[in-house]
């Protein structure tokens, strides 16, 4: 395993500019994912790092050496692609076995045996070996797909949103396997999604991407608890933050349209107008609460309840654990966590 | 406004049951969901009411009456499809009035009308577009639109929401609820998305296997389903099902020191059993977790990350087939993978299905299943 | 209510369906009568090839039958007129032939001719020109399939200047009708010295049979997801390599598709075959036409020929028949 770095990479394609000068580094044995939505130049970003495009500007180090000049081959780095990686022709052993019988490191069949077999065991896809891939679930198609990947000893795993192509259960369970055998085996991972719940379990560290732009880099936690822009605070957390504007007066903002004030944090100094940002877990239903709404819907999912809750003109997305007997038009009164809210500029910068 | 009934409906193709014969009424005003995985025949009994496909068995009633064998456009019903089905070459407001021209409604009726709906659903600013430069979201707007201006006795959806990506349907599905609620008109919905059928319906159908599972309403089937296949189905992680083995009035579960008790709604039912083997159901938030000496113990072999919650996965016994269940977690606590838990079930929350039949054991009373407000105030405080 | 409803019986059954598992007595009828249909379509385009077949085993005097006959003793007069050249034998040589005849120093085809009073002097031509079709159309279609192959695979994954115009001047040597460019290729084929040579043809159908293969195989190639080659390449492989172990078997199909157009092409060009052959190089196509202009036309022998002809494309289209089903789809259906 190896620490992976990447500086000041840009590059361009001939409609649009993929990747902007983008920096950041994937530590040894680090689950590293990078988290945005579609056309954010995620996927340009590892197939740089695997030379399968070449960057315009900027360096890709492997443990602090130049790598630009090397070929796919020679990088030595594991893929594991979204979809469409497992040759229909082969079985199962020989897709396992495929990186390892390749003429830059052939081994003899015995250990291509041998770990093909480990593999597949730590996988649960023994008993699939001899089938041939076209006859698989997707599930099975992803396992043998990730399988591929683990059969070598690679200097870092790049794995593109290997689980979006799955249904929601299965993708789940997948989710807690890859997380499992991460920690315990202490892999170094770069990992691409646009799922929020992927990046926030799976990953030590985040790095958000939009437009080709870091926009912000951070553990889960940073990442949700300090967004950096309004962007970031909306792509994580469902349902999603609330953001409301509001004007300060004194010390006290107060939420355009609505009776809803907030106190400014102590010992800081924030503009005039601000967007607040409120989780939808710190607004709290209690009987004496400060503020008072209507439910103007209710959406039971199970785990949690999601409450919106009409307060003057405003909507206000709130959530409740397990199932709840509130109804549409109930008068709620609730408080808000006053020392988890977040401000954000005009401009959607967090201040 | 409309009731719909089905008396013994079933579709038969050649040996095999599409639908097997089944009854339902659905309320006026009501939003029911057809919820199934695919292939399990709610698309089929949909069409079945539409008119689109024919039954081979039994009747269908739309207000007292009977509808079986009338063309689809009789019935007085309006389908929306999960491929918005609107027309290419028409401007929006060509298709939303498209209903009303061929029904042969004045011109200066069509204008209002279609106002009226394009005022309910925001989207007086596309009139002038065609449908194919729109977003998925706008595209299910203007198809709901179309519907919408009938003025059916009722609605049918099939997963409408199907083609949206993630978040847009989680908007949308707060928007036909809404609609629903200012409209108050019965409504049919199908989906294969749970979290779906669970955030909109009044009741839900689950069905599979061409066969109805059970039909209640949402907290029935999250807390109390009738069999392991809505167990497993409904709920995201579905319920921690886990084998049992009954020993006196206490159930052993898998691990080492793992002994829960009997909850005592369920000794009856279980003394008809005749058998030491259960299945233990309980959902991710019947377990708390505690420090000081629950009644299961686990090791934690995952950690999800819901941004509001953290769900973990514990891993009970060891070694081979070893048996993970969900709990969920307050979202700051930090959980090492490998690290021992030991954690609380709430026995009004436990159930137990019988491993054989796959059914649920017969319980006493309806425990409490739904928290108060108070209760919610209690839970957000810990 | 329900009693007085089963009383009328449905007033209109409603048998929209999208189901395709449906199988109603309707469709079921339906389906009957599409097969009869086939069968019939089947039959009427079948009776060229019977005559054909028959009227190759026909006597002369059989053939030119008013109404043709379908029920005759088969003879191999039409296989002897069509390999051998012959003579007619004067009365005394014919004598002699008998007696030989008698012996048994003569063999099946020299009895044949014999009965038709006539000498066989040597072997056609029609073999020769049948290896010539062979040599020609098979080498240009390996040719026209392994470089289009490589072209296609080329235009598909790289980025190439001026990619389009590119194409569409491979696709436009397919565009002047044969005739126009015959006369112009054969004054400069004589120059060349490529007039009536093996090479000539070769070279010329490959030409010709390029544009078809490339755009053909990269319809194909564009089908097969990248990932399978960026795979290949991060495990371990060169580019060439993942060509061979997993761009290859995958576009099998395609490929098989392709072999059967092109040498079916080959196979049955005639315009250029005409003008710029003349002997040597001679394939079937116009040596079977030509068979017309001789003297009296012996129908059965043409009607041998054409059967000869036609055997070795039947043959490799039934060897390839199950690249070719998923084959002309284009990919839509993946093995």
């Amino acid at each position: 395993m190896s620490t992976v770095e990447l500086q000041h990479i840009t590059k361009h394609f001939p409609t649009v500019t993929a990747l902007r000068d983008v920096s950041f580094t994937v530590q040894d044995r680090e689950f590293f994912v990078l988290l945005g939505p579609t056309g954010a130049g995620k996927t340009t970003t590892l197939r740089i790092i695997a030379a399968l495009l070449k960057q315009d500007e900027g360096h890709v180090l492997f443990d602090g050496e130049v790598v630009d000049h090397l070929t796919p081959a020679d990088r030595d780095v594991a893929f594991v692609f979204q979809q469409y990686s497992l040759y229909p022709t082969m079985t199962v052993f020989e897709n396992l076995a495929f990186p390892l019988r390749s003429p830059k490191r052939r081994l003899p069949e015995v250990e291509i045996r041998r770990r093909v077999e480990h593999a597949a065991e730590v996988l649960r896809i023994g008993h699939l070996l001899n089938r041939k891939t076209a006859r698989l679930s997707g599930g099975e198609m992803q396992r043998v797909a990730i399988g591929r990947a683990i059969v070598r000893q690679p200097r870092i795993f790049l794995m593109d949103e290997p689980l979006s192509n799955l249904d929601a259960k299965l993708r789940e369970a997948l989710r807690a396997e890859l997380q499992h055998m991460q920690k315990t085996q202490g892999n170094t991972v770069l990992f691409v999604t646009h799922d929020q719940i992927e990046a926030l379990t799976l990953a030590d560290r985040i790095a958000v991407l939009d437009h080709g732009r870091i926009i912000q880099i951070g553990t889960p936690a940073d990442i949700y608890d300090r967004p950096a822009t309004t962007f970031v605070a909306t792509l994580v957390g469902t349902p999603r933050i609330n953001l409301l504007p509001a004007v300060r007066e004194n010390s006290t903002y107060y939420v355009s349209h609505s009776e809803l004030h907030l106190p400014m944090p102590r010992d800081r100094n924030l503009p005039v107008q601000v967007q607040v940002g409120i989780r939808p877990e710190d607004i709290r239903l209690a009987a004496d609460g400060p503020f008072a709404g209507t439910v103007a819907l209710t959406e039971p999912l199970g785990i949690e309840t999601i409450v919106h809750i009409h307060t003057g003109q405003q909507t206000l997305l709130s959530i409740l654990p397990g199932m709840t007997d509130l109804k549409r038009n109930d008068v709620v009164r609730f408080h808000i966590l006053t020392e988890r809210l977040h401000f954000f500029d005009t401009e959607g910068r967090r201040v | 406004m409309a009731t719909i009934e089905l008396k013994q409906v079933a579709k038969r193709f050649g040996q095999n049951w599409a639908v097997k014969p089944m009854d339902l009424t659905v309320q006026d005003g009501e939003f029911l969901c057809l919820l199934g995985p695919s292939g399990c025949g709610k698309t089929t009994t949909l069409r079945m009411i539409s008119g689109l496909e024919a039954v081979t068995e039994g009747s269908i009633w739309l207000n007292g009456r009977n509808v079986t064998w009338e063309h689809p456009s009789k019935r007085d019903i309006a389908f929306v499809f999960q491929f918005y089905a609107l027309y290419p070459h028409l401007s929006v407001w060509e298709n939303i009035a498209f209903p009303l021209q061929a029904e042969g409604e004045k011109k200066e009726n069509i204008h209002k009308r279609v106002a009226e709906v394009v005022e309910i659903l925001r989207i007086g600013h596309l009139l002038r577009q065609r449908p194919g430069r729109l977003s998925g979201g706008d595209q299910q707007r203007v198809a709901l639109a179309r519907a919408l201006v009938r003025r059916p006795a009722a609605f049918l959806m099939d997963e409408p929401l199907g083609a949206l990506d993630a978040e847009l349907r989680e908007s949308m599905r707060a928007e036909i609820k809404q609609l629903h609620i200012h409209q108050h008109a019965t409504t049919v919905y199908v989906t294969h998305d749970q979290v779906e059928a669970m955030a909109m319906s009044d009741r839900i159908v689950v069905m599979s296997a061409a066969e109805v599972q059970q039909i209640g309403t949402p907290a029935q089937v999250y807390y109390d389903p009738t069999n392991l296949f809505v167990a497993r189905f409904i709920g995201s992680p579905g319920m921690n099902l886990v084998d049992g083995r009954l020993e006196g009035d206490r159930i052993r579960l898998p691990g080492t020191e793992n002994v829960i008790p009997i909850p005592p709604a369920y000794r009856p039912g279980l003394q008809a059993l005749g058998s030491a083997e259960v299945i233990v159901g309980f959902r991710p938030e019947a377990a708390m977790l505690s420090s000081d000496g629950g009644l299961v113990q686990g090791e934690v072999y995952a950690v999800d990350m819901h941004g509001a919650y953290k769900l973990l996965h514990v891993s009970l016994g060891n070694g081979a087939g070893n048996t993970i269940v969900h709990i969920r977690a307050d979202r700051l606590a930090p959980y090492a993978i490998g690290s021992p838990v030991r954690f609380h079930l709430n026995m009004d929350m436990v159930r137990l299905f019988d491993p054989k039949t796959e059914k649920a054991i017969p319980r006493l009373s309806e425990g409490a299943t739904v928290m108060s407000v108070s209760d919610l105030a209690r839970e957000v405080g810990r | 209510m329900t009693a007085s409803f089963y009383e009328k019986g449905p007033a209109r059954p409603i048998t929209e369906s999208t189901r395709v598992d449906k199988v109603s007595p309707r469709a079921r009828w339906l389906g009957k009568v599409r097969a009869l249909l086939v069968l019939v379509f089947a039959f009427i385009g079948l009776i060229p090839i019977f005559v054909m077949g028959i009227t190759a085993f026909k006597t002369r005097a059989e053939v030119v039958s008013v109404p043709p006959k379908v029920i005759f003793s088969p003879t191999l007069e039409g296989f002897v007129f069509l390999l051998t050249e012959r003579a007619v034998a004067s009365p005394a040589r014919i004598e002699q032939l008998r007696a030989e005849a008698q012996v048994g120093e003569l063999n099946l085809f020299e009895r044949l001719a014999l009965a038709s009073g006539q000498e066989i002097t040597g072997p056609s031509d029609y073999v020769r020109r049948l290896i010539n079709s062979l040599i020609i159309a098979g080498i240009s279609t390996v040719f026209s399939v392994v470089l289009g192959l490589f072209a296609a695979y080329a235009f598909s994954r790289f980025e190439v200047k001026g990619k389009d115009d590119l194409l569409f001047f491979i696709l436009s040597t397919r565009m002047l009708p044969a005739v126009v460019v015959t006369i112009p290729l054969f004054l400069m084929y004589r120059q060349l010295a490529l007039h009536d040579t093996h090479l000539g043809m070769i070279l010329l159908y490959t030409v010709f049979n390029l544009s078809l293969s490339v755009w053909l195989l990269k319809g194909f190639i564009d089908e097969i997801p990248r990932e399978y080659e960026d795979a290949a390449l991060v495990d371990g492989y060169t580019r060439m390599q993942a060509f061979f172990k997993v761009v290859l078997p995958q576009a099998m199909t395609g490929i098989a598709a392709t072999t059967v157009f092109c040498l079916i092409f080959a196979w049955n060009e005639y315009a250029f075959a005409l003008m710029l052959t003349s002997d040597k190089a001679r394939t079937a196509p116009p040596s079977i036409a030509t068979m017309l202009g001789r003297g009296g036309i012996e129908w059965s022998a043409i009607a041998a020929g054409s059967l000869g002809f036609l055997i070795p494309v039947v043959i490799v289209a039934f060897a390839l028949r199950n690249y070719l089903l998923r084959g002309v789809t284009f990919g839509a259906i993946r093995q």
